[in-house]
């Protein structure tokens, strides 16, 4: 449950929100045609006779598309519909060569599933929540449009156009902007665990159309704007707020809102009405003939279930059970390239609990400081396990394996090879430590007076100096042990 | 003298070449000078009489290297509906006047493949839209026959594969291509003394037509006999990629499987097509067409298609509703006519190229397919439609249970003179009703000739076949031509 | 279900079709009578009737992930695409100046 609500002059306000994604479905190929689908190519090389709608030309579907979004489809848990058709969706735009979208109306690919959004006290959702999602439906993307080229004229760019998209749609679910980020940081994590869209929203692989509304806590719903293409998560959580606070302002003026189409402005964090959607609201769907119905047999949805990885929730359900701390489990599974890397490091033989410490704190933390991506660590998982091996086996103490990481990162050598060479073995020899431990006692003979006189706390000073006078490299158990002996 | 080439059909350009009577280059020259001297006609938007030369020397060199193909020596005529790569395609429309394609359809790349040539492109209703080629931006075709009254009344060759239609009768080519989306094949066949077949829906690609009705739209051949109609769609069918709706099946060797011998067949003669106050002369070539197939051993059994008369209207639901959609694409924007008034923004330009660019016709059925599809419309006008399809397909099912093929007339008149018609396009319409049924149930359908009415115009018979039966439409066809003996062709006069 | 001259301009400003008032006039009672005309098929007992989704019986083919695999429906054919542009532009088609 969240509280999040607008305070207006007439009292509390409850915004509503629902989320239509368009994620880009990867593929190398268009939903319809045999041209390229990469991004940043030269305008119109990637577009066939079918892209640029030249008379007579005919869609065929791709099947990696179909497969794709079934994929996405499970791991939603949605409804996977066997029988499904393509329509078309009919207006005039300069980046719609056909004059129509093809897209499924009346019978999307996908139907209802959910997924859940955990809680996040900082963002105020105070506990785990499902977001109902409504479809999934298959859909050609349009062109691009660019408008500064020319004083008078804009360039219609095809390169996108057919390209395949999935149109998620949720329901009126979300009632905060923290809640909207959330359930679209999931869905990206989601999309991309699956791999049925690479999640950039930059280059407009995922983009979200943001519905809101506002009412009275308790009342009906209240009329809807949608705002378009919102592509960052900072940005639909803005467009949220302007949307929510404007809506308010409008009917506590006494005014009523619009059902529009608005645009967002990135710059001002506000939306405005998109003047060239105003007459566009009768698509005219209708099936398209040039395509039959779209039928699914048992043994392409198997093969879609059977490729299905293990998913974020799964995943971190299975980290808590290994003992990870919950608030961990979360930061491991939150990106795909993570969870796999953990997942690797898991496979060489790290434990669970002392290797997810590790990564989060050493490992991201190096990261952050090299500023670079997980996949591109100096230190790979096998080797990971290989040092964090080490600690566990007593060969050296967590203070040198901190010393050989940093080792690792900058020469890329590996943790024995680093701790042989230098030497960096502890030692669990009781001779040695309990020489050691005399010559500390006999240096210190005032702390060990008060020591004894009960001042227990400093137990502490006196490992810590005997560790230093062994350059870190006793066993901390051992010299506990031998410590405690030694002082009575 | 040797034969008159044009008077030959493809059968006998194919064996004559074949046999060394006389030179592909020969056959082209004659056809050449034919559509040449015909302009009167106006059956070609397009004349190519160096691609009908540069096809008839290749023919040639590959008799004389022993490397003939089906088609060798064989000139044809195509629709200006299929796109030619290199050639003006315009869908007889102001539109895509202009318009060069870089692509080949694939059922035109499939005869150049099969070694014909092509001697033009070949004038039809806009869009195909029509039923009597009074519609195309480039002018009426004018049927080669006349009337025996007297009068010089210029006739319709019927459409909208009107320009196919008169150029095979006036002996400007040997066969041609057209397209049939609601009897654009078999309607002018009938009007102007040929035959012609539609094909099971998905037989021939639709990859590189100009769409009009998706759903119904299937190409079809145009010529002289039942024989050259197979051995041209065997060249123009089968499976192509590119079409999602396309047939994955082997093609038949229709020609060489040909027989006349109906001898345990049943043909069905649907009761609703009899019309009230139809011509007599058309109920007197049907029954006539009965005893010749009752003769080539057929038995005749009475059939029910309940659902005719629906037919038409939900023919005028589903092809404007799709055309609407299928049209859209002309936009000013990526090819054809843009109309840019000063000052227009992007949607006036639409407008604007739209308004000049479609005749009045076409804008006509955007319009009722705009309104059908539109908010609020679209389950009583368009679903209701659909669902009246499906009752006339299950007509066609039933039917199909107690007998092999159904006989009836193509249209309910002969040719009509140009301009009775246009003024009320409702009436223009209701020519197609017996050849929309079967184009709304995607069956295999064919016109021969099988008489003259009292004014000494052509009537067609009509064959309507079971889903992929394309060989027992064409052998009753056979039957029939066998035993009309129809020889009467227009006298010259363009 | 008889349509007006409003009805008539909505309809033609759907489908971007420019037309007068005397075009909308005329068209007003052509396309009544196909209206009129087609309204007839009202009277089908069309109860547990399905639409028609596919004519000749035929399954929807999917095709395989592969760029360009036919030049004929694959991308890399810039000039193609552009040959027949009325206002070709530096690679772009050109438009008048659309404002969002
Ligand atoms: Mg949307
Ligand atoms: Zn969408």
């Amino acid at each position: 449950m969240t509280d999040y609500r607008i305070k207006g002059e007439t009292g509390e306000w409850e915004v509503v929100i629902g989320l239509e994604v368009h994620a880009q479905v990867t593929s190398n190929a268009k939903l319809f045609s045999g041209a390229a689908t990469a991004f940043g190519a030269e305008p119109n090389t990637q577009v066939s006779l079918v892209d640029a709608a030249m008379p007579g030309m005919l869609p065929v579907p791709n099947r990696e598309c179909i497969r794709q979004a079934v994929r996405t489809g499970m791991a939603i848990d949605a409804q996977i519909n066997k029988w499904s058709r393509f329509d078309r969706k009919n207006y005039f735009y300069a980046d719609l060569p056909q004059g129509y979208q093809i897209s499924q109306l009346y019978h999307p690919l996908v139907g209802e599933g959910s997924l859940t959004i955990e809680a996040d006290e900082k963002a105020g959702i105070d506990e785990a929540k499902r977001i109902a999602i409504e479809r999934i439906h298959v859909e050609q993307d349009a062109g691009k449009l660019m408008h500064d080229q020319h004083p008078t004229m804009s360039f219609v760019d095809l390169n996108r156009s057919g390209v395949a998209l999935m149109e998620i749609v949720s329901k009126p679910d979300m009632r905060s902007p923290a809640e909207a980020g959330a359930y679209l940081r999931k869905l990206r994590a989601i999309l991309r665990y699956v791999g049925s869209c690479d999640g950039n929203m930059e280059e407009g692989s995922m983009r979200a159309d943001v519905n809101v509304s506002v009412r009275k806590p308790g009342e009906a719903l209240g009329t809807r704007t949608e705002t378009k293409n919102v592509n960052s998560v900072r940005f639909v959580m803005q467009a949220i707020e302007y949307e929510a606070k404007r809506q308010v302002e409008v009917l506590e003026s006494g005014g009523t809102v619009d059902q529009e189409t608005r645009l967002f402005n990135p710059d001002s964090g506000t939306t405005r009405t998109m003047r060239s959607k105003e007459d566009a609201h009768d698509y005219r769907y209708f099936p398209d003939p040039d395509l039959l119905p779209l039928e699914l047999d048992d043994a392409f949805l198997d093969e879609c279930r059977a490729s299905l990885p293990e998913l974020p929730d799964a995943k971190r359900a299975r980290y808590e059970a290994a003992g990870i701390s919950a608030y961990n489990a979360g930061v491991l599974t939150a990106e795909v390239e993570s969870a796999r890397w953990f997942d690797a490091l898991l496979d060489a033989g790290a434990e669970p609990k002392a290797a997810a410490n590790w990564m989060t704190s050493e490992l991201f933390g190096a990261l952050n400081r090299l500023g670079r991506e997980i996949a591109d660590s100096p230190v790979g998982p096998a080797q990971a396990a290989e040092l964090l091996g080490l600690v566990a086996d007593g060969t050296i103490s967590g203070s040198i394996a901190k010393q050989v990481f940093e080792i690792m990162l900058e020469t890329g050598d590996d943790a024995a090879e680093i701790v042989e060479d230098k030497g960096l073995r502890q030692t669990s020899d009781t001779g040695a430590i309990e020489a050691v431990i005399a010559e500390v006692l006999a240096k210190n003979p005032n702390q060990l007076e008060q020591y004894r006189g009960g001042k227990e706390a400093l137990f502490g000073f006196f490992v810590g100096q005997t560790m230093k006078a062994m350059q870190g490299k006793a066993n901390p158990q051992v010299v506990n042990e031998l410590l405690k002996k030694a002082l009575g | 003298m040797m034969t008159d080439l044009t008077n030959l059909t493809v059968a006998q350009i194919r064996d004559g070449h074949r046999a060394g009577d006389f030179s592909a280059v020969e056959v082209a020259e004659a056809f050449n000078a034919n559509v040449a001297a015909a302009k009167a006609l106006n059956a070609f938007i397009v004349e190519t009489p160096e691609q009908a030369l540069g096809a008839a020397k290749q023919a040639d060199a590959d008799r004389a290297a022993g490397t003939l193909k089906p088609l060798s020596g064989v000139p044809i005529g195509m629709k200006d509906l299929f796109a030619t790569k290199g050639v003006q395609t315009t869908a007889a429309s102001h539109m895509l006047e202009g318009f060069v394609p870089r692509y080949e359809s694939t059922v035109s790349q499939k005869l150049w493949d099969a070694g014909a040539g092509m001697l033009g492109k070949l004038n039809l209703d806009q869009f195909a839209m029509g039923s009597s080629n009074e519609t195309s931006f480039f002018g009426n075709v004018i049927s080669p026959w006349k009337r025996n009254d007297g009068g010089n009344a210029a006739l319709a060759p019927g459409g909208s594969s009107g320009g196919s239609s008169a150029a095979i009768a006036a002996r400007l080519c040997p066969a041609a291509t057209g397209t049939d989306t609601g009897g654009s094949i078999r309607q002018p066949a009938a009007f102007t003394g040929i035959s012609g077949i539609k094909p099971t829906y998905g037989r021939c690609s639709r990859w590189g037509i100009v769409a009009f009705a998706s759903s119904l739209d299937q190409a079809g051949p145009m010529a002289r006999d039942v024989r050259d109609c197979a051995i041209m769609l065997q060249n123009m069918a089968g499976f192509d990629p590119k079409d999602a709706t396309s047939l994955d099946l082997p093609v038949p060797d229709w020609e060489a499987a040909l027989s006349s011998d109906l001898k345990g067949k049943k043909v069905g003669i649907p009761r609703e097509y009899r019309l009230e106050g139809i011509d007599p002369d058309i109920d007197a070539m049907w029954d006539a067409g009965i005893a010749m197939l009752k003769d080539a051993g057929a038995e005749v059994v009475e059939i029910s298609l309940p659902h005719t008369k629906y037919a038409l209207p939900a023919y005028y639901i589903i092809a404007p509703a799709e055309a609407s959609s299928n049209l859209a694409r002309y936009d000013g924007v990526r090819y054809g006519l843009r109309d840019l008034p000063q000052g227009a923004g992007l949607q006036d330009m639409y407008a604007a190229t739209r308004a000049e660019g479609f005749g009045p016709e076409v804008k006509r059925r955007i319009m009722i397919g705009t309104y059908v599809l539109s908010a609020g419309f679209y389950d009583a006008y368009y679903t209701q439609a659909q669902k009246v399809r499906t009752l006339i397909s299950r007509d066609f099912s039933a039917a199909f249970e107690t007998c092999d093929v159904i006989l009836a007339p193509t249209a309910p008149s002969a040719a009509f003179g140009l301009g009775e018609k246009t003024a009320d396009p409702l009436s223009m319409y209701l020519n197609d009703v017996f050849a929309v049924p079967a184009s709304l149930a995607g069956l295999p359908a064919m016109s021969v000739p099988a008489a003259l009415n009292r004014e000494g115009l052509p009537l067609g018979l009509q064959i309507i076949g079971k889903a992929f039966d394309e060989q027992g439409v064409l052998n009753a066809g056979l039957a029939i031509e066998e035993r009309a003996g129809f020889t009467a062709r227009a006298e010259k006069w363009w | 279900m008889a349509i007006d001259q409003a009805t008539v301009k909505k309809i033609a400003s759907l489908a971007r079709i420019a037309i007068s008032d005397a075009e909308a006039a005329a068209m007003e009672g052509e396309l009544n009578n196909i209206l009129g005309w087609v309204e007839q098929l009202g009277e089908v007992d069309v109860s547990g009737v399905e639409p028609m989704t596919a004519v000749i019986p035929n399954t929807l083919r999917l095709r395989d992930d592969i760029v360009d695999a036919d030049p004929l429906t694959g991308g890399n054919r810039r000039d193609d695409v552009l040959a027949n542009a009325p206002e070709p532009q530096h690679g772009f088609f050109g438009v008048p100046k659309v404002i969002e």
